[in-house]
């Protein structure tokens, strides 16, 4: 079996076609699945992403940067490896990389997620012969639930705050799940504020047709404003921040897969968790890696050595590949290094180096 | 099961006092009064003995999630609670129960115990196909005993007051003691009418605050009555209906532990109850306590340990007298009613009264509690002249004015992840004092960090794991923290020689490298004289 990737000090490298796939330095050319700080470093000399996910690596690596995009499914020749992308339903413009060269193909999934998301397109599966995929929430506890079941939750949770008169303010990454959150909560129910770091994102999507309710500045809100019937969308390295005082008495909320654990959770000291991810859960991971057919996977993120040794289980030719992928560090509770290695930094604060 | 399903998730979803008291309120006030006496009983932390082993429950949970040990075991790493990863791997809940709590506790859970295995396995898979997830977790968690939801009873006793609109001091004496839990008991508890007639039953514990500004912030001297700090067993010994009752501060029944006690309250007069410390006492001195955990630790009482370890009562308090409840009377005349039976109970010296002490100023009385150690008590008792016998930990009218505890820095060895809340964390730690240059495993503490610490303590012993033995993870030693603690003996039973009483971690010295710490030689010199 050919191989087409290999691991380097980069990450994952192309050595045929001379290219890097979400390089954590600079490099030649870098091929970028989505525009999440984990998998977008600055200072490659040329970067390549789906077309739909330019504006964001655009707002990202500022102006200077030589960025080409390709739409989903079309292709170009790297020195003899075929490249396209394909939809990974993770946040707008996500994709997966699906090389091809003498026949064999190799697809690199980024993150992704299979269930329906009105701000991205949906997951597609792509068939190859080699798989890398995340696994992020690669443990049978982590099972979702409908996004429409969670929103219900939120909603109930935004009315009865409103009802008890405090602000109801959600933490979630700005980048995809504010955005999700916003095109999922019933507007109907009061005013919308986001955090410059959220809306700045959101504006991209407006831009790129993603239909989103308004959400106005908190910064530009009035100083007598009343917080208490406002859902308010926020990073939540704010939590912690005097940013947050302003709204008096609030309900804090955390929209993120780990508040499934009960622990992580509690941990946080955030009144309400919300399971609502952008990654794949447990079963989700399963039918993708099914889908593809590949008879030899990769894995990245998180609960690797579980997964691989389920898939190896399974008859599949199955190996841990160390990455420097976080899985949106935001969502992580401390506890995504599974196997026994160093689990991330003191509770998995939030990442400061989210810097839109 | 719903209903109670949802006061769980409510009570472990917030930390604030007043939420969760109105979930506890909502609760008591729809449930009907066989599901609220089991409510109570699981709230205030009374369990049914063991019912199952955990071993069998865990493989059920696993045949029915369909998935291998080993990932059950990768799961429980993750989740650090047993109960909510079975809940978690459990095939997708597909109904949500409406039968109600007590059909779950007493047609399902209580039999398990009588149950074989095969009618334990089909019960509990039935079970949790009919539960929704959230019912599944506290199900779970009423079966392997773990159900605790960070509610004190006295939060229980105020919700129970707001919905009956019975007064706390009421409510509170009403759970105390040995009860059923049934509909009747429901409603007796919920009942307005205050004629309580259970024979065994205590009060409430008046319990003490710890002095934390100075003394003379109390005012005068005069306004207090003073007493030794004794630290044994708090109890109260009733004689009601001629039978004698020992129940100790844990609300256990202790009675049939000290013979010695029965035999006094034979003595007493009917309708009396007294409040004070059992200790383990010789030639007018406390023993150290580590001989009444010897005691303690005997299944059978032979006359042998008897007689190494008699017992004593030391009554301070008076709270019943005459079968009349007096703890609203002053402090003074109860302890000249105490005084009055304590001389006219010819108790062959096992109920001794609890000396006040003189002091004629703050002053005088820092000397006297010098002495504090050499005696075998750990400070003063401070009463508030005039003030009732009020219920739990009231600030104001009781203080313990303890001698400064040891100290010692001592280096993190080992650390364990907590239980309950703080499963997923790791809390529970060993530290170690040198030897030479080995460090001897020294004591055991959980407490005393404010939780940012916990967490960076947990992300260390993360990032420097040495070795694992099951849960417990050997850790670089590189951290170093005073522990505090109570009193010092010498123990065969600790590979250090010696043992402590109530350790706690006293602050955390990132000043010190783990070579400052103490040695088990200057710890030696703390021991009292042989
Ligand atoms: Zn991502
Ligand atoms: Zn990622």
């Amino acid at each position: 079996m050919a191989t087409l990737l290999e691991r380097n000090p980069n990450g994952l490298y192309c050595a045929q076609g001379d290219f890097d796939i979400d390089p954590w330095s600079g490099v030649d050319r870098a091929i970028i699945t989505h525009a999440h700080s984990d998998h977008l470093y600055a200072g490659s000399k040329r970067y390549l992403t789906a077309r739909a996910g330019e504006p964001l690596v655009r707002a990202r690596l500022g102006s200077d940067a030589r960025i080409e995009s390709l739409e989903y499914g079309a292709s170009i020749q790297i020195n003899g490896v075929r490249i396209s992308f394909h939809p990974a339903g993770h946040i707008l413009g996500s994709a997966q990389v699906r090389l091809e060269r003498q026949g064999e193909i190799w697809v690199v999934s980024g993150d992704y997620k299979l269930v329906p998301d009105p701000t991205c397109a949906a997951f597609e599966p792509v068939n190859c012969h080699t798989f890398i995929t995340e696994s992020t929430f690669g443990l049978p506890i982590y099972r979702w639930l409908p996004a429409g079941t969670v929103m219900d939750e939120i909603n109930a949770w935004w009315r009865s705050n409103q009802q008890a008169g405090r602000a109801s303010v959600l933490f979630g990454y700005p980048l995809g799940k504010a955005q999700r959150l916003l095109a999922g909560v019933d507007s109907s129910i009061g005013p919308i504020y986001a955090h410059g770091a959220v809306e700045q994102m959101s504006r991209i999507y407006r831009a790129s047709g993603i239909p989103l309710p308004a959400a106005a500045f908190v910064r530009d809100a009035p100083a007598r404003t009343d917080w208490t019937q406002a859902l308010i969308l926020a990073p939540l390295m704010s939590k912690n921040s005097a940013w947050l005082r302003r709204f008096g008495r609030m309900s804090t909320g955390f929209a993120s897969g780990w508040m499934r654990i009960r622990g992580t959770r509690r941990r946080r000291s955030i009144d309400r968790g919300f399971v609502l991810s952008d990654h794949a859960d447990w079963p989700g991971l399963m039918a993708a890696i099914e889908a593809t057919s590949a008879e030899r996977v990769w894995v990245t993120h998180g609960y690797r050595a579980p997964m691989v040794r389920w898939l190896a289980e399974k008859g599949l030719e199955a190996q841990l590949i160390e990455t420097q992928y976080e899985g949106e560090r935001d969502e992580a509770g401390g506890a995504t290094g599974a196997g026994g290695e160093a689990e991330t930094g003191a509770d998995g604060e939030p990442n400061g180096t989210d810097e839109v | 099961m719903r209903a109670f399903a949802d006061l769980y998730a409510a009570l472990d979803e917030t930390t604030k006092t007043n939420e969760k008291i109105a979930a506890m309120s909502k609760y008591f006030s729809t449930a009907p009064p066989e599901d609220i006496a089991w409510a109570v009983h699981f709230l205030i932390g009374r369990r049914p003995k063991r019912l199952i082993e955990t071993r069998k429950l865990v493989g059920w949970a696993i045949e029915e999630a369909g998935i291998p040990n080993w990932l059950f075991g990768e799961s429980y790493q993750a989740v650090g609670d047993l109960a909510e990863t079975m809940a978690l791997l459990l095939p997708s809940a597909q109904a949500s129960s409406d039968l109600p709590l007590h059909y779950w506790v007493e047609e399902r859970l209580l039999p398990l115990r009588a149950w074989d295995d095969a009618a334990r396995r089909n019960s509990l898979i039935d079970a949790w196909r009919q539960m929704s997830e959230g019912q599944r977790f506290a199900w779970n968690k009423l079966i392997t005993g773990e159900f605790r939801v960070g509610v004190s009873q006295n939060l229980v006793v105020r919700a129970l007051a707001e919905v009956s609109g019975v007064s706390t001091a009421v409510l509170a004496h009403r759970l105390m003691g040995d009860w059923e839990p049934t509909a009747d008991f429901a409603t007796q508890i919920l009942a307005k009418e205050t004629a309580d007639a259970d024979v065994s039953r205590p009060y409430p514990f008046c319990l003490a605050y710890p002095l934390d500004g100075s003394v003379e912030e109390l005012g005068a001297v005069g306004e207090w009555q003073i007493e030794w700090k004794w630290d044994g067993i708090r109890s109260q010994l009733i004689r009601r209906g001629w039978r004698t009752f020992l129940w100790s501060h844990g609300e256990e029944l202790i009675t049939e532990r000290f013979p010695e006690l029965e035999a006094v309250g034979g003595l007493l007069p009917e309708g009396t109850l007294l409040d004070g410390e059992v200790l383990p006492w010789k030639d007018g001195a406390p023993l150290p306590f580590t001989q009444m955990q010897r005691r303690i630790g005997r299944k059978e009482l032979g006359g042998k340990i008897l007689a190494e370890v008699p017992v004593v009562l030391l009554a301070f308090d008076l709270l019943e007298w005459n079968g009349e409840d007096v703890r609203e009377r002053p402090l003074e005349w109860r302890r000249q009613k105490l005084e009055e039976i304590v001389a006219g109970t010819a108790s062959d010296g096992h109920l001794v009264l609890s000396p006040v002490l003189d002091g004629t100023s703050w002053e005088e009385l820092k000397s006297t509690r010098e002495q504090a150690r050499a005696r075998g008590v750990e400070g003063f008792m401070l009463k508030r002249r005039g003030s009732p016998y009020r219920v739990g930990r009231k600030r104001g009218d009781w203080w313990k004015w303890k001698i400064n505890p040891y100290s010692v820095d001592a280096v993190l060895m080992y650390a364990q992840p907590g239980s309950g809340r703080r499963a997923s964390l790791f809390t529970d730690y060993t530290f170690g004092v040198w030897n030479g240059d080995v460090l001897v495993p020294f004591a055991k503490a959980y407490s005393g960090l404010t939780d940012d610490e916990i967490r960076q303590v947990d992300a260390f012993v993360r990032n420097n794991t040495i070795e694992k033995f099951g849960p417990v993870r050997h850790v670089k030693p590189e951290l170093v923290f005073e522990l505090a603690f109570e009193a010092i003996q010498r123990s065969s039973r600790h590979r250090s020689g010696i043992a402590v009483r109530f350790p706690r971690m006293a602050r955390w010295r990132t000043d010190k490298k783990p070579e400052d710490a103490d040695s088990l030689d200057t710890i030696r010199a703390l021991l009292p004289k042989e």
